[in-house]
């Protein structure tokens, strides 16, 4: 728990502004296409344009005759190397150049090396592939058929598409809920298919010093520790030859968790070459072949008694995983934390089966701030609440509120084994509505429903589960979730911490100067953050699934604790009285009862690096550092309030209002955590209303560029209402919980939830996402389209 | 990014040289105005043009004028122009609200009426509001110009009567007196292409419609227009009833196909819909206009 | 072919292939990469420039049609290391993240704050909408916008004028 004693201004916690703007409102940020070393030759992949299709041969001849090119990399070269394959995060292995088969379209067959990026993109026109088409399957429905075509023939024995069946809860518990309630409510929904589509695409510049043998890659990673220990055990490189950078990150959202084949093809390409490689994707290759997410087809069921108390829930989950498993997220969890999904709701039993299948499409399956499919599981809960408020004609605010846990039933074991670190969920509910204005929005609904005009206003409540994670629960790959910090105050006191994780907007510069303040009592201006680079930090995992703060901040937080609790032995020896006649304020240990007897930080930090006498056994200098294996995950959540417009005679949504209160604990940066879920409320928008990757019957990519996978501009979007509470993590040091990916995972609800009030005249129950105009008129006439497939 | 293949440039420094230089490089060179639809689709090599011809300094050709009968529009007269011109939207408003939904600011900057119109995107909405108003378009080559009519301007999706030898110089509209114009157009995102638009323009003489244009868009009518509702609309009294056949006709007279945007009843539906509003406001507009 | 233009103030000559793109030319050839990309088709905003004081999607022009014309980049919005309004904007009230987008918003804000200085929120909405920004939901950058019309500083930092729509 935070001590909230009264600190200078500058110090600690608070709205200030961003340490990093100043070089980014100059154009001075550093990303990776802004990189050029000297010598630097550009990769271009050749991807396969089908779905399924046999290798016959690759002609390269004419691409290695190009002026400009400098090598052709194949599928067969890297057999040579043992690289055409290698091992997924999902106990599957992912091509890195195909061999074999193309089983998407989009995948890397070929990858050219020139002087110049222009020269290389014309090399690739020059490559000949004879391909024999095969039958694609793209609907995961079908995947399993006896007749379905068998995608991944590279695995021995394989006959089927079956990749693995998981479950979690109890199932008996749940059936006896089921069979005691008075009414149980069935609805089948597709978390389709979406792309987290940073505004930066994917890259890396490869560079093997071939006298020292050293390889530096810089990547657009979210995770620069985890890569190079990835790179060093599938390449086997020696670890300490490899060095890991990560410059200015233009946006990740979990789409630069992965390694990609073409940072593996930089790397390949620069060991060849010997110069440095650069290859950085283009918007359809970022779109086509990185890291999708979602592609849940589920089918919900939930019992309650007729006066609305939730008993039991289920879903059964049938996933998409595309043509190799390689959904980033903690080994022993192949449906990442989809049974998180009781959700917020005080109920008796609930169960979860996940079925996993492999179909015609690109890979992936973890991304988009999804805190490791929390999106899914929040998504099918807070559906069938609300398809379970129609059938029983109780207003959803009201049937939410009266199944919520309450707070004290905190920490609270949830009925698939999540415990609950704390939650205050009825104040945020009535905090929401309040800003809503809840009630007049019901009487302005009835009126315009008399008059035959639409409106709808959605609610969704979500309990998110961040900040992956204990030791004792996950790992990836068999490395631990634990993350390094080390914080060093120089002789004038100005301090440097260096991070493991790394940010990709999120402010890490500001927020982790500001944890190490609030702890020392250094002035924010003084604490210089380090990060982004392996040779200059300490080791650790990265940042996705909002795990920045709950994790690395942890680790911040307890090495300033060790700074400040070091520095008291040295103010003791300073005043030459005992550690326990000393008294903390910010920034300064005095003497209990005069407080101008002390010392400051900088004092201290001078001191200890001089020749004063420092206590027995005690080194000099004030350095500290620390591994936080986190005791849990953080629980942060919140209740969020849509309300839209739909136009009966089009079926266009218009979002009039949208209000969203957040509990993530105390924030360390207000003016950042408000900006995080402005942005996560923009992606569900985005999501429920207008992003789609679909695929056609030949398993053409529908969705390949920013003409048709649509993100929602500055006219989609309301001006946010945000609201506020605060419940700390009983377990965080500083009582802080991971809010990045909170409003992404909360607000597809209530959007969908909005819409489909809006459309109640009309006796509509459900229709998938996105709720384009098209879906949401299909939907007013009864039939609601398949949006993973393209539309007939 | 995706980049072009290697293409020669030439700048054109007049309307006669730009036809020089397309007569000198033949079939194989295409002229570049804004470029907002040329350069994306020599970018993902779907357009290959071995020279382009830029004709951004022909600012002979960027002008928007009106004399006692017509409307005339330069083509190389930017979208962004044609959507703050005083002029043109005050003898037709449709150009404003068609304007305000194509695309988006930015490109609004760059993009221009003539590469609108000859780049034939069949969900081109300049296409559907000239076929509305009923316009020409002057055609300039080697040996003069010639005026065709917007109906028959458009051969086939991308397609057009302009010769390789020759360019659009410039569409003509002619005026009219209580006329009333007004388009509809429903996307699925700001700045996407429509999921169906439509234009109507009305002229009305002694409260009895003398002349319609419906124009259509996205949804593959022929020539961009619903002819049968035009004709059907001819000489009636505008009530709700006869709106609402036209809106009808309107919807069966074009063949929208489904594509990511819709189903192709959805389409139809929008038709009838659009051409609903678009009338129903052209006519009001008109009815201002002459009282 | 040679192309020659104004970027900042300062005249880039160079040789280069007729088929680069603009937003190559000044990332590459003049090194200036605050100037980004984001997509192939014009449909993301991170590349836009003023070309002669109006904005423009850099990855849609040829650097040959800039020959002699006046570009702006966001490395040119600062005047004698003073930050121009619409930076220290989006500085004060957050709008911006990643940063990725941010240069082309900015200099979507300044053309419209040269010809609309009291822009509405509406406004400003419709005048960043060809533009793409995944991480702020646009609320902060409307209030960017919106702090810079109320602080611009008065002795005219009007890049665009006489030469904007």
């Amino acid at each position: 728990m935070t001590d909230l004693q009264t600190k200078p201004e500058g110090v600690g916690f608070g709205r200030v502004s961003r340490k990093e703007d100043a070089r980014f409102v100059r154009g001075k940020g550093n990303y990776l296409d802004d990189i050029a070393l000297p010598n630097m030759l550009y990769g271009a992949v050749l991807r396969s344009p089908y779905a399924h299709a046999r290798i016959k041969s690759i002609d390269t001849a004419a691409a290695q005759a190009h002026p400009k090119v400098k090598a052709v990399i194949t599928g067969q070269i890297l057999e040579s190397l043992n690289l055409a394959w290698i091992p997924s995060l999902s106990h599957d292995v992912i091509a890195v150049l195909a061999t074999d088969k193309v089983r998407y379209q989009g995948q890397e067959v070929a990858f050219v090396i020139a002087e110049d990026r222009y020269s290389a993109r014309d090399a690739l026109e020059l490559i000949d592939v004879d391909y024999e088409l095969l039958p694609p399957v793209v609907d995961a429905k079908r995947a399993l058929d006896p007749d379905a075509p068998v995608i991944r023939d590279d695995i021995e024995g394989k006959k089927d598409n079956y990749i693995f069946d998981w479950g979690s809860g109890n199932e008996e518990a749940t059936e006896a809920a089921f069979k005691k309630a008075d009414i149980v409510v069935e609805q089948e929904m597709l978390y389709p298919r979406v792309h987290p589509a940073p505004m930066e695409t994917c890259g890396a510049i490869a560079d093997m010093d071939p006298i020292s043998g050293k390889l530096t890659i810089y990547c657009t990673t979210q995770a620069p520790h985890a890569h190079r220990t990835l790179y060093a055990l599938v390449a086997g490189l020696p670890e300490h030859k490899l060095r890991v950078i990560s410059p200015d990150i233009g946006g990740g959202f979990g789409n630069k968790v992965g390694i990609y084949p073409g940072y593996v093809l930089a790397v390949v390409g620069s060991i060849v070459t010997k110069r440095p490689v650069k290859w950085m994707e283009d918007r359809s290759e970022n779109l086509m072949s990185t890291s999708f997410a979602r592609d849940y087809h589920m089918k919900g069921k939930i019992a309650a008694t007729k006066d609305g108390k939730i008993l039991g829930l289920r879903v059964d989950v049938l996933a998409d995983h595309g043509a190799f498993n390689n959904t980033a997220q903690p080994s022993k969890f192949p449906a990442g934390f989809f049974h998180v999904f009781s959700g917020s709701y005080d109920l008796e039993a609930a169960y979860c089966s996940v079925r996993g299948v492999y179909t015609n499409k690109a890979p992936g399956g973890v991304a988009y701030a999804c805190s490791f499919r929390v999106t899914e599981a929040v998504y099918a809960v807070e559906r069938m609440v609300d398809r379970l408020a129609l059938e029983l004609d109780i207003d959803p605010a009201e049937l939410r509120m009266k199944n919520l846990l309450k707070p004290e039933q905190f920490p609270y074991t949830s009925p698939t084994g999540w415990e609950y670190d704390s939650g205050e969920y009825p104040r945020a509910l009535e905090l929401a509505m309040k800003i809503s204005g809840y009630q007049e929005l019901r009487k302005e609904q009835a009126e315009k429903r008399r008059r035959g005009e639409l409106m709808g206003i959605g609610i969704s409540f979500f309990t998110e589960t961040v900040g992956a994670g204990p030791k004792k629960h996950m790992d990836i790959l068999g490395l631990g979730m634990a993350d390094g910090c080390e914080v060093r105050v120089h002789p004038t006191g100005k301090a440097v911490v260096r991070l493991s994780v790394q940010t990709q907007g999120q402010g890490h510069e500001t927020t982790f100067a500001q944890i190490v303040s609030e702890v020392t009592g250094i002035p924010v201006a003084d604490v210089e953050v380090v990060h982004g680079d392996t040779d200059n930090t300490p080791f650790g995992l990265g940042t996705y699934g909002s795990r920045s703060t709950p994790v690395s901040g942890a680790a911040a937080a307890v090495a300033s604790k060790r700074i400040v609790e070091k520095a008291k032995l040295i103010a003791a020896a300073m005043l030459e009285c005992s550690p326990d006649d000393l008294e903390w304020e910010s920034g300064r240990w005095h003497i209990k009862g005069d407080p101008t007897a002390g010392k400051t930080i900088s004092e201290i930090a001078f001191a200890a690096h001089s020749t004063q006498e420092l206590p027995q056994g005690m080194e000099g200098h004030l350095d500290a550092s620390c591994v936080y294996d986190p005791p849990n995950l953080t629980f942060p959540f919140g209740a969020y309030i849509c309300v839209v417009d739909v136009d009966p005679g089009t079926g266009k949504v218009t979002v009039r209002r949208f209000i969203a209160v957040d509990d993530c604990g105390p924030r360390i940066n207000p003016m950042i955590v408000e900006g995080q879920i402005h942005g996560g409320l923009a992606d569900g928008v985005g999501m429920a209303l207008m992003e789609q990757i679909a695929f056609d019957e030949d398993g053409n990519c529908l969705g390949g560029s920013l003409m048709d996978y649509l993100l929602p501009t500055a006219l989609e979007c309301p001006s946010w209402e945000t609201g506020e509470t605060v419940t700390p993590s009983p377990h965080h040091p500083l009582g802080l919980k991971g809010v990045g990916e909170s409003a992404t995972v909360g607000s597809p609800p209530a959007v969908v939830n909005a819409v489909l009030d809006a459309l109640k005249p009309f006796g509509v129950k459900h229709a998938d996402m996105p709720l384009t105009p098209a879906q949401v008129w299909r939907a007013m006439q009864g039939r609601p389209m398949r949006t993973d497939l393209a539309i007939q | 990014m995706q980049v072009p293949a290697p293409i020669a440039y030439e700048r054109a420094t007049s309307l006669s040289n730009a036809i020089e230089l397309l007569s000198r490089h033949g079939p194989e060179s295409r002229i570049i105005a804004g470029g907002h639809s040329l350069l994306p689709m020599m970018k993902l090599r779907l357009a290959r043009p071995e020279v382009v011809i830029d004709i951004n300094d022909l600012a002979e050709l960027d002008y928007i004028r009106a004399n006692s009968d017509h409307l005339q529009i330069g083509a190389m007269v930017r979208h962004a122009s044609l959507m703050n011109s005083d002029i043109a939207n005050r003898y037709f408003p449709i150009f404003r609200e068609a304007e305000t939904v194509i695309a988006d600011p930015i490109v609004r900057n760059r993009g221009t009426v003539g590469g609108s119109l000859c780049q034939a995107d069949p969900a081109e909405d300049l296409a559907a509001v000239f076929a509305a108003l009923k316009a020409s378009v002057v055609i300039t080559g080697n040996n003069g110009s010639r005026t065709v009519p917007i109906s028959s301007f458009h051969i086939g999706p991308y397609m057009t009567v302009v010769e390789p030898d020759e360019l659009l110089t410039e569409v003509i509209v002619p005026l009219r007196t209580h006329v009333g114009s007004a388009y509809e157009k429903v996307e699925r995102r700001a700045g996407d292409w429509g999921i169906a638009s439509v234009g109507a323009m009305i002229v009305l003489n002694s409260g009895q419609i003398s002349e319609a244009g419906i124009g259509l868009a996205a949804v593959r009518a022929d020539h961009f227009r619903a002819v049968e509702a035009e004709s059907f609309l001819l000489g009636k009294q505008p009530t709700a009833d006869v709106i609402a056949q036209a809106a009808l006709i309107a919807s069966e007279n074009c063949q929208p196909v489904a594509d990511q945007r819709g189903p192709e009843d959805y389409k139809r539906h929008l038709v009838k819909e659009l051409t609903t509003r678009a009338l129903n406001r052209a006519i009001d507009k008109a009815r201002e206009e002459g009282t | 072919m040679q192309v020659s233009m104004t970027i900042n103030g300062e005249q880039v000559s160079r040789e280069i292939e007729a088929r680069l793109l603009l937003v190559h030319f000044i990332r590459e050839t003049a090194g200036l990469t605050g100037t980004h990309w984001g997509c192939d088709t014009s449909n993301c905003g991170t590349c836009v420039v003023l070309m002669d004081g109006v904005p423009v999607k850099s990855c849609t022009v040829l650097a040959a049609m800039a020959n002699g014309r006046n570009i702006t980049t966001v490395e040119g919005l600062e005047t004698n290391g003073e930050l121009d309004s619409v930076q220290r904007g989006f500085i004060e009230m957050h709008g911006l993240q990643c940063g990725f987008c941010t240069p082309g918003m900015m200099l979507t804000a300044r053309w419209l704050l040269d010809n609309n200085p009291h822009p509405t929120d509406a406004e400003i909405r419709e005048a960043i909408s060809g533009q793409i920004c995944r991480c702020t939901g646009y609320e902060n950058i409307v209030r960017a916008i919106r702090w810079a019309a109320e602080h611009e500083s008065g002795t005219g930092h009007n890049i665009t004028e006489g030469i904007g729509a």
